[in-house]
């Protein structure tokens, strides 16, 4: 599966539109973590925690995705977006969406 | 008086380590920078046509906190308004680590240069203060048409011309 933020693959065609794909991941860290990086609040610093989190939900949300198109017979996902935010305290949600597309070679 | 020591004592913590964190990091930010300066970022949506090349999606997150120092300093700032220093050095540091990061999965894809970056910034409530959190993508061209000593005829023939 082919996943690009641009529209255009050069000496690729788009045979078939398939319309929009999307995945979504929401995770939190268990409370001691949330404690953890409290105290490292003062301190100041990267959380490291909260990194691999969202490195967790980015790849959860894009497979989502990948699976979804996978199975409306696409063999590639142009022109994906992320979208971030915040539900709640500790939470993060991570929202990813594109076109699925047939693409054939030129 | 007990609340106040811990006040002041908070303060220094944030002071003294907020700031050896964020001079360390900004040390080994332009160290990378310099590394990472032959894969160019680009923000342009239109990928060159002139050669082939193979597409892959990459990203990098980082989520930096503020420390005690800075959060008290910011709303302090924030009373009389004005340029709000400390949190704009913070969320440079966020944006630029991000990029770097996305940088090094492209170059471990052996890519040439990555194509439409965006960012995406948000907040995540960790604790009193807060942390940001950075998300930078874009897609990485990896050429394909690299020379493959092994598979092209022509250099072995050479090869064995050579000696002879």
């Amino acid at each position: 599966m082919l996943l690009s933020n641009l529209e255009i693959l050069p000496g690729k065609r788009v045979e078939k539109h398939l319309g929009l794909v999307q995945g979504s991941s929401v995770r939190s860290k268990h409370a001691g973590r949330d404690f953890l990086s409290g105290i490292k609040n003062i301190f100041g610093g990267e959380l490291t925690a909260y990194t691999e989190l969202l490195h967790d939900s980015r790849e959860q949300a894009t497979q989502r995705m990948t699976e979804q198109a996978k199975s409306i017979g696409a063999n590639a996902v142009l022109n994906i977006r992320f979208s971030t935010s915040s539900i709640a305290a500790g939470a993060a949600e991570i929202y990813v969406y594109g076109t699925a597309v047939a693409l054939v070679d030129e | 008086m007990n609340n106040l020591l811990l006040f002041l004592g908070l303060l220094f913590c944030g002071w003294f380590f907020g700031r050896r964190a964020e001079q360390r990091h900004y040390k080994s930010i332009i160290e990378r920078e310099l590394e990472f300066n032959a894969l160019p970022a680009i923000a342009s949506r239109f990928p060159p046509t002139d050669t082939a090349y193979e597409q892959q999606l990459v990203a990098g997150s980082t989520v930096v906190s503020s420390d005690y120092f800075k959060s008290i300093t910011a709303a302090m700032i924030n009373i009389f308004g004005g340029e709000v220093k400390p949190f704009e050095a913070l969320i440079d540091r966020a944006r630029r680590e991000s990029i770097l990061r996305m940088k090094a999965e492209a170059k471990s894809a052996g890519a040439d240069m990555v194509f439409n970056i965006k960012m995406e910034t948000s907040q995540i409530a960790a604790g009193r203060t807060g942390a940001i959190e950075v998300l930078a993508y874009g897609t990485a061209l990896i050429p394909t048409n690299v020379v493959d000593i092994a598979s092209a005829p022509n250099v072995t023939d050479m090869n064995v011309a050579t000696p002879a």
